[in-house]
């Protein structure tokens, strides 16, 4: 317990989180293993895991980079067909599903990164509302871009179209992997929950090391006043670039992970409902606050299957729990009350007042 | 012959696209935040017209006046409910109430509706206009919706400059604490503008309706998209600017619907956008902001 509290405050909140995780994951081993996970919440597992990751990841460029993205789908989308693509060439190079849901993953998160240096260097210019626009739009042209290819897969490689599945002119045996606006047929689902329970450890691992880095400091001066880093040597382009483009490969990761779980994906899935359905996990678990993304982003998917029983109510009622989360945690004269009520109750229990003053 | 009927009804929907971002606009200049709940407006307006003139038999005219005020209402509301408590809050939080009330109202919508598209019956019945012996047709949507759009600029306009209520409008968008202490009812004119942001997107939903005639509840999605981007396109916070936009932005997606692709309409009308955002990063019109250090 004392080497525990001798840790530094982040090590120790980083390992909490750590645990969060790990903890859950063998809750829900353990769930599956006795039978008490219903089947649709177990369908629910690896998009689960998906999304953990998709939160996170935009945390750092809305929380920690400071800048609002709405097109962070767009990374997913990528992420998403690149290792669709990947994972159906190499069904018979690579025997091992694991193996290949890794490579795909990779590929997945390098053509996102590669992506979001495209998009991250003109982009990170502008500032504010316009960023979230200029990312939104970007959303936007993936999505039709992607609605509009067509990949095919034979004996003698890859082949593309813009026109049309007969377009492609594919052998005997060859197969349709991107269908124009069908989107990606006949995936051979690899991805596990233990594949993203993996993935979820490696982006808390690259996350939370970031932030604690001097890349990370930097970063965070770079969001907490602009102006003030650059005049101390603090390279504005290349750390907003930084956390950008990391935030797009772990997206691109998240994608791939997604994909491969389900037997098809059409490029609407990844629209601008998806980044939004994103930055809501990421504000409701706390702008900045990587482990409240987990959270927020598992109970929110989750909730929707909760609420099954109030039928047509439950996205109305999804609805108006967001609304009223918004104003109850952000609302100054809620707020003071949480904040009196907190300290009062600390005070009766007798303990340290000024720790309840700063809840 | 083809070139001026595309750039017509590009003109017609551009129109539309500025009715709505003049809502956007109006509501980013006085109070800081994205609506995003104002595309669902627009579905509202339309499905209230719709129920109005199909169910009710009332003519044309009156459902729209139905359909304005509902929405009108509807704003005001949402705006006393969902935006006010959340006044000193961070601009992301007031957004994601924004959005929250988006899925709100879609999703009342489509218990209330059903998630079946409706066929929305124009409003506008009258003879589509021929000009140069019938080898230019105007619809009578796009006559009636250009016509429109020119109306609601002009009066907007006019309500923005010359009148108390726009002097007050036009105070509280440019410092809120000034405007206070000169005995400007914040609060009052930032319900007042959102009434009116909601009024004209109830005209412009039964446009909409009128010009694609399906109604479903998610149908204010993309417009409201559009129009945002519209409204950024131009400079947010400017008036002429959302005008400007919107107007171009349909012209751009008409024209490259009609000669470059009709799935990639879209992507054009963004990469126009990017491009433009990064010549100009506040836009056409939009204020340069001055950094102070």
């Amino acid at each position: 317990m004392k080497k525990v509290k001798k840790l530094r405050k982040s090590t120790r909140s980083s390992l909490i989180t750590y645990g969060l995780v790990i903890l859950f994951f063998v809750i829900v081993q353990v769930m599956m293993i006795t039978g008490n996970l219903s089947s649709s919440l177990r369908g629910q597992l690896v998009p689960i895991a998906a999304y953990i990751v998709m939160a996170v990841s935009l945390n750092l460029t809305v929380g920690i980079l400071g800048e609002l993205s709405l097109g962070h789908a767009g990374f997913m989308s990528i992420g998403a067909f690149a290792g669709v693509i990947v994972s159906t060439s190499l069904e018979n190079q690579i025997a091992n599903a694991p193996l290949r849901l890794a490579v795909s993953m990779l590929v997945g998160g390098i053509l996102a990164a590669v992506v979001g240096v495209i998009v991250g260097v003109p982009a990170l210019r502008l500032r504010g509302d316009y960023l979230a626009i200029v990312t939104l739009a970007f959303g936007e042209i993936i999505k039709n871009v992607i609605n509009i290819l067509y990949v095919g897969y034979d004996s003698s490689g890859l082949s593309l179209s813009l026109k049309s599945a007969n377009a492609l002119g594919l052998e005997e045996g060859g197969k349709v992997v991107l269908n124009g606006p069908m989107g990606a047929v006949g995936i051979s689902r690899i991805s596990t929950v233990t594949a993203g329970f993996v993935l979820i450890i490696v982006t808390l691992f690259i996350v939370l090391n970031l932030m604690h880095s001097r890349s990370g400091r930097a970063i965070m001066a770079v969001r907490d006043n602009r102006i003030a880093a650059e005049s101390v040597g603090i390279s504005i382009t290349k750390y907003k670039l930084m956390a950008f483009v990391i935030s797009a490969a772990l997206a691109g990761l998240a994608g791939s992970l997604y994909a491969l779980n389900f037997s098809t994906v059409v490029a609407k899935k990844f629209d601008f409902n998806t980044s939004i359905l994103v930055l809501v996990f990421v504000v409701l678990g706390g702008i900045g606050n990587i482990r409240g993304s987990i959270i927020a982003a598992a109970v929110l998917t989750v909730l929707p299957e909760l609420l099954r029983q109030f039928n047509d109510y439950r996205m109305l009622l999804y609805a108006i729990i967001l609304i009223l989360v918004m104003i109850a945690t952000n609302n100054e004269k809620i707020k003071n009350l949480i904040n009196r009520v907190t300290l009062m109750l600390d005070l009766k229990t007798k303990n340290d007042p000024k720790k309840g003053g700063a809840a | 012959m083809d070139f001026i009927a595309y750039l017509i009804s590009g003109i017609s929907l551009g129109s539309v696209y500025a009715i709505i971002a003049l809502g956007y606009t109006m509501v980013y200049g006085i109070a800081k935040m994205l609506n995003f709940a104002h595309g669902d407006v627009i579905m509202i307006g339309g499905y209230v017209s719709f129920v109005a003139t199909a169910n009710l038999d009332l003519p044309p005219a009156v459902s729209i006046m139905i359909a304005v005020a509902v929405c009108t209402t509807l704003g005001i509301v949402i705006e006393k409910l969902a935006y006010k408590p959340l006044r000193a809050a961070p601009s992301l939080a007031v957004l994601i109430t924004a959005i929250g009330v988006s899925y709100f109202l879609q999703n009342a919508a489509l218990l209330i509706w059903s998630s079946n598209p409706k066929s929305y019956t124009s409003l506008f019945k009258f003879e589509p206009l021929k000009l140069l012996d019938g080898e230019l047709t105007i619809a009578s949507v796009t006559i009636v919706t250009v016509i429109t759009g020119v109306i609601v600029m002009t009066t907007l306009s006019l309500i923005i400059n010359k009148t108390k209520i726009g002097k007050a409008m036009r105070a509280v968008s440019e410092d809120k604490d000034a405007a206070q202490l000169m005995g400007i009812g914040v609060n009052k004119t930032i319900t007042i503008t959102f009434a009116i942001g909601s009024g004209l997107a109830a005209i412009a939903g039964v446009l909409l309706a009128s010009a694609y005639p399906i109604l479903t509840p998610t149908m204010g999605a993309m417009p409201g998209i559009k129009a945002f981007t519209a409204a950024v396109f131009g400079g947010i916070g400017s008036i002429p600017g959302a005008m400007l936009g919107g107007i171009l932005l349909g012209v751009i997606e008409i024209l490259g619907r009609a000669y470059i692709s009709t799935q990639l309409s879209d992507a054009i009308v963004f990469s126009v956008l990017i491009i433009v955002l990064l010549v100009k990063p506040t836009g056409l019109l939009g204020k340069k902001i001055s950094e102070k250090v």
